[in-house]
C-alpha cells in the first residue's frame, strides 16, 4: 500500500482511540450485552437467542454510531480546524488523504468490533456455559457487521466531503434507516408499475442495502447463514464502498479550501 | 581581427538565446493568477479575491508579501500551496506545476494561526508530517529532535499539542514547515500570537534560513519584521498588487529633512524658529527640521551645552511608504469605478 495513505490512516486510528467519546460508547455496548445477560436469565429456554440478539444488535448499533459520528468530520473537521492546509501542502494528492482516512476509521471500527465481539461471546459462554460449532455463525454476523461499518463509514466520508458536520450526520442516518428496509422498497417497487415503479426501483438499487446484512435474526435462531450471501455481500459492499469513496474523491478533489 | 569580433558577437547572440530560453531559475513565478469566487447561496454572485498577479521571488530570497488583513494575502498562499484552485493565470514554484508532488517535498509551509491535530504529542506531530514528506525513517528521529532543539520545544516534545500556548504552537508550526529541509518556505503571519523574545526567535529563525540558501516567502502586516528581514517585498491591497520593490530602495528617499536628538528637555531659542517639530519625552528631545537648518540648529545647542545624542537624515520608513501605497489607492478608487487591473511587478519599485 502506499506509504502515505498508511500514514494518513495510522494517524486517523490513533486520532480515533484517544478520543473519550468512543470508550463511553463501547462501555455502553458491553453494558448492553451485560444487560442481555440479565434479560436471557427470565427469559426461558430462548436465553442464547436473547442473548445473541441483544448482544450483536448493541455492536451493531454503537457501530454505527461511532462511524457515523467520526465519518462525518473526517474531512470537514480537519478543513474547519485547517489541519488540512498542512497535509495537502506536502506531497500527499486529495484521493490518498480521502483513502487514509477510510481505511484508519475503518481499521478504528474492525479493532472496537473485536473488543465488542468478546464481550458477546463472553455473554453467551456465560449463559449457555459453553461455546459450539452453531455458535460460528455469530462470527459471519459480526463479518457482516463490520461490512456495514465499511459502508457507513464511506457514506460518511462522502459527505464530510461537501456538507457540514451536522448536515453529513443526518444524511447519513436517514440512509442507513432508509438502507436497513432496502428489501422492502425492493419488494414495493416490483408490486409498482409505472413512474412510481422505476422510481422505487431506482431508489432500491441506489440506496445501501443494509437489510441483506443483516442476519442477527437469523443467527440467533442457529440458521446457517449461506456461504453465496457471504461471497455476494463482500462483493457488494466492496463495490459500492469504492463508488461512493470514488464520489467522494470526485468531489473533494475540486473543492477549494477557503 | 574581425572574424575574432563576429565570433565574439554570436556568442554572446547564443548567450542570450540560452539564457531566454533557460532562464535562471526563480524560487517563485507567478503569472496572472487570479481567484474569484462565487458567494451566495441562492443568487451567486462573483467575488474577486485576488486580481491577476505577477511575481518573481528569486531563490534565496527572503520575501515579503505585505497587506492589511484580508487584503489577499493567504488566498495567495492558498493557491501557491493547492488548497483552492486558480480561476486564471498560473504559477511555478522551483519551476514545477503547483500539483507536482516533487515541488510539494521541497517546499514547508506555515499556515495563518496554525492548528494542529491535538490528540499527538509534538514529536508525534513531526514524526507524521515527516513520514508525509518523505523523510528518510533512519534519520527521521534525530531531524525531529533537531528541529525541537531549534524552536525550543525540545522540553515539551511529549506533551499533547491540547496543552500547548499559541506561541508554543506557532513554533510547532515553524517546526514542521522546516523539519523536511525545503528548499522554499512559505510563512504565513509568522510573528502573530508571539511575545517579543518568540518574535525575535522567528525573525532570527528566518534569517537562519536565509544563509542555508532557503528562499522564504512570508507574508504579514508587521511592517518593522517585514523591514527588518526582507530583501524585497510587495503590497498587496484588496486583492491587487499597489507596489513591489527592494526595500533598501523603497526606503531610501530623504525628505530633505535630519532629525536631531539631544539630552535635557531644554529646547533652545531659535530652533522652533527653524521650521521645527519638537517633541520632549523624559529627559529628551527630538526635532524634525530641513537639512539646510541643520548646522544652525547644532550651533545653537553648542552654545547652551547641551550634550547631543543623534542627527540623522529623515528617510521613508516603510510604514510610510506602505501607508502612502494603501492611501493612494483609496483616492483613486473613489474617483474611478474598478476595471480590470492588470497588476505588474517584474521586479522593479513601482510608485503610483
Amino acid at each position: 500500500m502506499n506509504a502515505r495513505i498508511l500514514h494518513i490512516a495510522t494517524n486517523t486510528f490513533r486520532e480515533a482511540v484517544r478520543d473519550r467519546v468512543l470508550y463511553n460508547l463501547i462501555a455502553f455496548a458491553l453494558l448492553m450485552s451485560a444487560a442481555a445477560v440479565l434479560v436471557g436469565q427470565i427469559s426461558i429456554h430462548i436465553e442464547k437467542l436473547v442473548v445473541i440478539n441483544l448482544g450483536l444488535t448493541a455492536v451493531s448499533l454503537f457501530g454505527i454510531v461511532i462511524a457515523v459520528f467520526i465519518g462525518i468530520g473526517l474531512v470537514s473537521k480537519e478543513i474547519d480546524k485547517r489541519t488540512l492546509y498542512t497535509v495537502l501542502s506536502r506531497p500527499v494528492r486529495r484521493w490518498e488523504f480521502i483513502a487514509g482516512k477510510f481505511l484508519g476509521l475503518a481499521g478504528t471500527l474492525v479493532v472496537n468490533t473485536f473488543f465488542m465481539a468478546i464481550g458477546v461471546f463472553a455473554a453467551l459462554a456465560y449463559v449457555s456455559h459453553h461455546l459450539e460449532s452453531a455458535d460460528l455463525g455469530v462470527l459471519v454476523a459480526l463479518y457482516f457487521i463490520v461490512l456495514q461499518f465499511v459502508m457507513i463509514t464511506a457514506l460518511a466520508l462522502l459527505f464530510s466531503s461537501f456538507s457540514t458536520p451536522i448536515f453529513s450526520a443526518i444524511f447519513a442516518f436517514w440512509l442507513f434507516v432508509i438502507g436497513s428496509f432496502a428489501q422492502d422498497l425492493r419488494n414495493f417497487a416490483a408490486m409498482a408499475h409505472g413512474i412510481t415503479r422505476f422510481l422505487a426501483t431506482a431508489a432500491a438499487y441506489l440506496v445501501p442495502n443494509f437489510s441483506a446484512l443483516n442476519v442477527i435474526s437469523q443467527v440467533a435462531h442457529g440458521e446457517p447463514v449461506p456461504h453465496r450471501l457471504i461471497l455476494l455481500n463482500t462483493t457488494y459492499v466492496l463495490v459500492y464502498s469504492a463508488a461512493v469513496l470514488s464520489g467522494a474523491v470526485l468531489i473533494f478533489e475540486r473543492r477549494n479550501l477557503k | 581581427m574581425a572574424c575574432t569580433d563576429r565570433a565574439i558577437y554570436s556568442f554572446e547572440s547564443l548567450l542570450i538565446i540560452f539564457l531566454r530560453c533557460f532562464p535562471a531559475m526563480l524560487a517563485i513565478n507567478i503569472l496572472g493568477l487570479e481567484k474569484i469566487y462565487n458567494v451566495g447561496f441562492w443568487r451567486k454572485r462573483a467575488k474577486r479575491a485576488l486580481w491577476p498577479l505577477n511575481l518573481r521571488v528569486e531563490e534565496g530570497e527572503i520575501f515579503g508579501f505585505l497587506g492589511p488583513n484580508g487584503a489577499g494575502k493567504t488566498t495567495t498562499l492558498k493557491l501557491l500551496m493547492g488548497l483552492v484552485f486558480p480561476s486564471g493565470g498560473s504559477a511555478r514554484i522551483l519551476g514545477m506545476e503547483l500539483d507536482d508532488p516533487r515541488m510539494k517535498a521541497q517546499i514547508g509551509f506555515l499556515p495563518e494561526q496554525p492548528y494542529f491535530y491535538d490528540h499527538l504529542t509534538a514529536r508525534e506531530l513531526l514524526r507524521y508530517y515527516g513520514q508525509l514528506s518523505g523523510v528518510d525513517a533512519k534519520q527521521l528521529s534525530s531531524k525531529v529532535d533537531a528541529v525541537l532543539e531549534q524552536v525550543k520545544l525540545i522540553d515539551s516534545a511529549n506533551v499533547q499539542l491540547r496543552k500547548f500556548s499559541k506561541g508554543m504552537l506557532q513554533r510547532a508550526g515553524i517546526a514542521q514547515a522546516i523539519l523536511h529541509d525545503p528548499k522554499v518556505v512559505f510563512l504565513d503571519e509568522p510573528m502573530s500570537g508571539l511575545d517579543p523574545m518568540g518574535r525575535r526567535e522567528v525573525r532570527n529563525l528566518i534569517e537562519d534560513l536565509k544563509t542555508h540558501g532557503k528562499t522564504v516567502f512570508f507574508s504579514t502586516h508587521i511592517l518593522s519584521d517585514a523591514e527588518a528581514l526582507c530583501d524585497r517585498v510587495a503590497i498587496i491591497h484588496q486583492g491587487e498588487l499597489r507596489g513591489i520593490g527592494a526595500v533598501a530602495e523603497l526606503t531610501a528617499s530623504v525628505h530633505g529633512k535630519v532629525e536631531i536628538v539631544w539630552q535635557t528637555a531644554v529646547v533652545p531659542a531659535g530652533i522652533r524658529s527653524m521650521g521645527a517639530e519638537c517633541h520632549s519625552a523624559g529627559d529628551s528631545t527630538r526635532v524634525i527640521l530641513p537639512e539646510e537648518n541643520q548646522d544652525a540648529a547644532l550651533e545653537a545647542l553648542r552654545r547652551e551645552h547641551l550634550r547631543l545624542i543623534s542627527v540623522v537624515p529623515v528617510r521613508t520608513s516603510l510604514e510610510d511608504y506602505f501607508v502612502a501605497q494603501l492611501g493612494t489607492s483609496a483616492k483613486s478608487e473613489a474617483v474611478s469605478s474598478r476595471t480590470l487591473h492588470p497588476a505588474t511587478g517584474d521586479g522593479q519599485v513601482i510608485k503610483r
